[in-house]
């Protein structure tokens, strides 16, 4: 917290964005991805230097402007004739004005260093060990002990230590992306060819979103994720749903689109339990895709969500990704299915967000 | 003797001319030389300001239509590169120029050809990577240009069929490997210039701890360019190779690792902040001491300050990459590193405020900027203490809390203080004063424009806003401070347009004398503008405030100092301008001046010529890299054996 932390709180009551349109469960935080407004106990850790630095430099801030205002004033040309005393310095207050700083600088090295090592501790006993792929453009997430991976949303328990390893070695791997959650935790880079570890925690059940923070490519801006955390039970109830495999298809307009999937789809994603998957991870895991709120690297809202504002909007966002991707997010990977080689009916399209639409 | 010497035949006869376009092209002057680098500067400024001005423009309001992806990530690579490469080195290469020899007595640097080599080879540069978008595009990898985004998976239209992209890719990343390798020659040059020229050519009596704290900062800077250009010209010349011949260095695919272009990026990027702020330190040095009618405070504090920053800028390199994961040990020794950084940095604030405590303090327009500078780069210093609070810098790294950061520091330090300079020195190079007023109008309108458009930044970045973003949501709360941040960006352009009506108007001011300030070094002796030899007679120097000792002088009894009656003093009977210019040309004076000399322009059209070649296959790349290579080196030979224009040799 501090100054800028109030200056940037205040500015929500006259900033007149539309919350709406931000896809996710919690429309009500305002402040969607606050640095200055830590959510739980590592950012809180980060941010105690803030509140250690930030009086300081306002104190600095203070006397140097205050000091040069005075200057101007009292030292301003009045028109006299007689030349000022020249001065050629003093040594007292040079080495007054080397020391104190340095000193004060002192006040804020020791606790960084602490908080430095403190925070790549290894992890606790109860930890849930999380593995992050960041592809251009949307995030993966693995649960390394329960055999689950889904993408964009990360779920996980409150009051557990969240131990992510951003696995740049993993297939898919591509450029650097960096994984932040504001209100959780500072950013960690990406970086393929090698691993990088970083935890986040949670204090409350939640939503929060996360950003990619390290310049990607074209769609560096639409590369967003979002952490849901839930009670303990909550939690385990969802990875129980994620380890089950796809709905199976009822028959009609859905068991087509499950053939389609099955036929096209899976060259990409993942439908587990479908007929034909083959555990492709080049795009999002799509088992369990209506159990999320949003898609295409969190940009728009999904039909299938429960917190959609628009669904009619968000069913016409979701068939226009899936005839032409690139023209809904530049530079994605997906091929467009509303022309060319793969090109898919009306009708299989249709087929194929009807299946999409069962996948709980 | 003469009789028997026949006289040296060189490729081109050497040029004469003193007026119009040839002698422009021709000059070794380094007066005009500087003038030229202003000029082109504040050409790129124009450039890199309307680059601002779209990027602003696009991300004023949510959703911002104006640009497409792909187009505002040329724009906002091509915004810091030329702001940093073509905008606030070249002005600082501009002072440099101009001043140095006329601040230390000399009449030109050590090696004029060279100093019009520099010009040369660095515009190329610009031209050459601006010429980009005539191929494939822009540079798009951002200015830090991090792989493997710059190596083999490029962030390119995806419109294109992925062989186009790939091809269109590769042009753009040649582009910024090649442009800034050639760019880099041009640094390297007069880096060694300029050392040279402060080691051997002072006048008599201009100790280092007399020379002007500019030159100082001048000696330092050329330092940390000759250290720091090849550590990026190596890594330059591997991403070339990454690029266009498949090397692995940088690409994790193949073995390379994207973390040590970072090092190697960041290992020059750090020390290129201080070879961009160094310079307006410099010149904020000379321009207090004047208004405050008073000598600088704690001149020694200042200059081994600059040396000190010069020595650490080599040591906190890994403080662009807190969020990189180099582990607990090295984040400690960088933050520590960056935090002491602060200390020197200090010591020149507080030296800055003792030298206007006590004085009495003018308010013309270079003062205004020496202000701004003070008081902007304080606040860009604090939130850069803050940056070393390496856990809580992991929130603020890559986001708009970072943006405002380096532009307080290369805005609010750098630029304020390059246009004091431009209005302090501007009747040292034209024979006349900038108009004050509208002067004082451009300082308010860009001091305002400039917290305006930067200030917010904090608020947004700390409000989880990123950089390199090229749209945002509705409903992120960052609507409010883009929109402010969007009107700032107008002010600085309407600033800058009544700094060029400016000029434009005062064209007709009358003449400003050697000395219009009341000045205190050496520069200010000689007419205004200088001769081309600078001084009719090199001045004898004992004191750092040369030129104010000649005009002032301390009697025993009284403390304060007097002016010396006109006329004359003891010391000094010549007068305050005992040195004054009699109007003479050099050869009249019995001066030996270097000649003007087509080489250096010659060789600099090599460069990007054989650059070219590297884009192409075959044949043509041959020929490119031929043709480009035999100017290059049959310049160089010309050069060496061009003979004198004058038979007094």
């Amino acid at each position: 917290m501090g100054l800028a932390a109030l200056a940037s709180g205040c500015m929500t009551d006259f900033d007149g964005s539309d919350t709406s349109r931000i896809p996710g469960p919690d429309p009500e935080r305002a402040l969607p991805a606050n640095a200055m407004d830590p959510l739980g106990p590592v950012a809180a850790s980060q941010d105690e230097l803030w509140d250690i630095a930030f009086p300081i430099t306002i104190a600095v801030f203070v006397l140097v402007f205050g000091g040069l205002a005075y200057i101007l004033f009292a030292f301003r040309d009045k028109g006299q004739t007689e030349l000022p005393k020249q001065v050629h310095g003093n040594t007292k207050l040079e080495i007054a004005w080397t020391a104190i700083p340095a000193i004060v600088l002192v006040v804020i090295a020791v606790p960084t260093v602490q908080k430095i090592f403190e925070l790549v501790e290894p992890p606790a006993e109860d930890a849930v060990h999380v593995t992050v792929v960041g592809k251009q453009y949307w995030w993966e997430f693995t649960y390394a002990d329960e055999d689950v991976t889904t993408a964009s949303e990360l779920h996980i328990p409150v009051d557990r230590d969240i131990f992510i390893t951003l696995d740049g070695t993993a297939e898919g791997a591509d450029v650097l992306h960096s994984f932040w959650v504001p209100s959780l935790a500072g950013k960690r880079d990406y970086v393929p060819g090698t691993g990088r570890i970083m935890r986040i925690e949670a204090a409350e059940p939640g939503v929060y979103p996360g950003l990619c923070a390290e310049f990607c490519g074209l769609s560096h801006a639409n590369m967003r994720f979002t952490v849901i955390a839930h009670e303990e039970a909550e939690y385990e109830a969802w990875l129980a749903n994620q380890k089950a495999p796809a709905v199976e298809p009822t028959g009609g307009i859905v068991a087509e689109g499950a053939e389609i999937a099955g036929s096209v789809c899976i060259g990409c994603h993942t439908f587990s339990g479908l007929e034909g998957n083959a555990d492709s991870r080049f795009g999002p895991n799509l088992t369990h895709f209506a159990e999320r709120e949003a898609f295409a690297g969190y940009i728009y809202d999904s039909p299938f969500g429960e917190q959609v504002e628009d669904p009619e909007q968000a069913m016409e966002d979701l068939r226009n990704w899936i005839v032409d991707p690139a023209a809904m997010k530049p530079g994605a990977q997906m091929p467009p299915f509303g022309s060319g080689d793969l090109a898919l009916t009306d009708e299989q399209i249709d087929a194929v967000i009807a299946y999409l639409g069962t996948l709980e | 003797m003469s009789a028997i010497a026949t006289p040296r035949r060189g490729l081109f006869p050497r040029p004469t001319a003193t007026t119009g376009i040839a002698s422009w092209l021709t000059t070794v002057d380094h007066k005009r030389i500087g003038i030229m680098y202003g000029v082109a500067a504040l050409f790129f400024f124009v450039v890199g300001g309307l680059e601002a001005l779209l990027i602003r423009a696009q991300l004023a309001g949510p959703n911002g239509e104006l640009l497409s992806a792909d187009a505002y990530n040329q724009i906002f690579t091509m915004h810091g590169l030329t702001m940093v490469f073509f905008v606030v080195m070249p002005l600082g290469a501009a002072f440099m120029n101009y001043l140095l020899p006329l601040q230390i007595g000399a009449r030109d640097v050590a090696f004029p050809r060279i100093n019009a080599l520099s010009l040369w080879v660095w515009l190329a540069a610009g031209l050459f990577l601006y010429s980009a978008v005539f191929f494939d595009g822009l540079p798009n990898g951002s200015w830090v240009n991090y792989s493997p985004l710059a190596g083999q998976i490029g962030p390119d239209p995806a419109s294109l069929t992925l062989q186009d992209a790939a091809a269109a890719h590769q042009s753009r990343m040649l582009f910024y490997s090649l442009g800034l390798q050639i760019a880099g020659v041009a640094s390297l040059a007069s880096a060694v210039n300029f050392i040279t020229t402060v080691l051997n050519m002072r006048a008599p009596g201009m100790t280092l701890m007399r020379m002007p704290v500019f030159t100082w900062m001048t000696f330092v800077v050329a330092f940390l360019l000759l250290f720091a250009m090849p550590v990026i010209g190596i890594a330059l010349w591997q991403l070339m190779f990454q690029v266009r011949f498949a090397a692995p260095f940088y690409d994790p695919t193949n073995g390379g690792d994207p973390v040590l272009w970072q090092h190697m990026f960041w290992l020059f990027g750090h020390p290129e902040v201080y070879i961009m702020i160094l310079p307006a330190f410099g010149i904020i040095s000379e321009i207090l001491p004047v208004f405050t009618r008073k000598p600088l405070f704690g001149y020694t504090a200042i200059v081994f300050s600059g040396i000190a920053i010069g020595f650490m800028g080599w040591g906190v390199w890994a403080h662009h990459m807190f969020t990189a994961g180099l582990g607990p040990v090295a984040d400690s020794a960088f933050g520590i590193a960056t935090m002491f950084i602060a200390v020197p940095t200090g010591i020149k604030i507080f030296n800055w405020l003792g030298t206007m405590w006590g004085g009495q303090i003018r308010f013309t327009t270079p003062m205004l900027f020496s202000i701004g500078l003070v008081s902007m780069f304080t606040i860009g210093g604090l939130s850069g203490v803050t940056h070393s609070l390496v856990p809580h810098d992991t929130q603020q790294h890559d986001t708009y809390y970072i943006v405002a950061h380096f532009h307080y520091v290369l805005f609010g330090g750098a630029l304020f203080g390059l246009f004091g300079g431009i209005y302090f020195w501007f009747p040292k190079m034209f024979g006349h004063l900038l108009n004050e007023k509208i002067g004082k109008l451009h300082f308010a309108l860009m001091l305002i424009g400039f917290n305006l458009t930067f200030a917010p930044m904090h608020f947004l970045g700390l409000n989880g806003m990123p950089r390199r973003y090229y749209t945002y949501a509705d409903g992120m709360g960052w609507n409010f401070w883009n929109a402010v941040v969007g009107v700032g960006a107008i002010v600085i352009a309407i600033s800058f347009i009544v700094f060029v009506a400016n000029v434009w108007l005062s064209r007709k001011n009358p003449a400003a004398g050697a000395d219009p300030w009341d000045a205190r070094s050496v520069e200010w002796l000689t007419s205004s503008p200088p001769p081309v030899h600078n001084f009719d007679e090199v001045p004898q120097v004992s004191d750092r405030d040369e030129l104010w000792f000649r005009k002032y002088t301390q009697t025993k009894e009284a403390a304060e100092p007097v002016r010396v009656p006109a006329g004359g003093s003891t010391d000094n009977p010549g007068g305050p301008y005992g040195d004054r210019v009699s109007g003479k040309s050099a050869k009249e004076l019995g001066i030996h001046m270097p000649d003007p000399s087509w080489f250096p322009l010659l060789l600099s059209l090599g460069m990007p010529i054989a650059a070219y070649g590297v884009f192409y296959e075959g044949a043509t790349m041959i020929a490119l890299l031929a043709i480009g290579g035999i100017i290059t080196f049959g310049s160089m030979i010309g050069w060496a054996l061009e003979p004198s224009a004058e038979d007094d040799h």
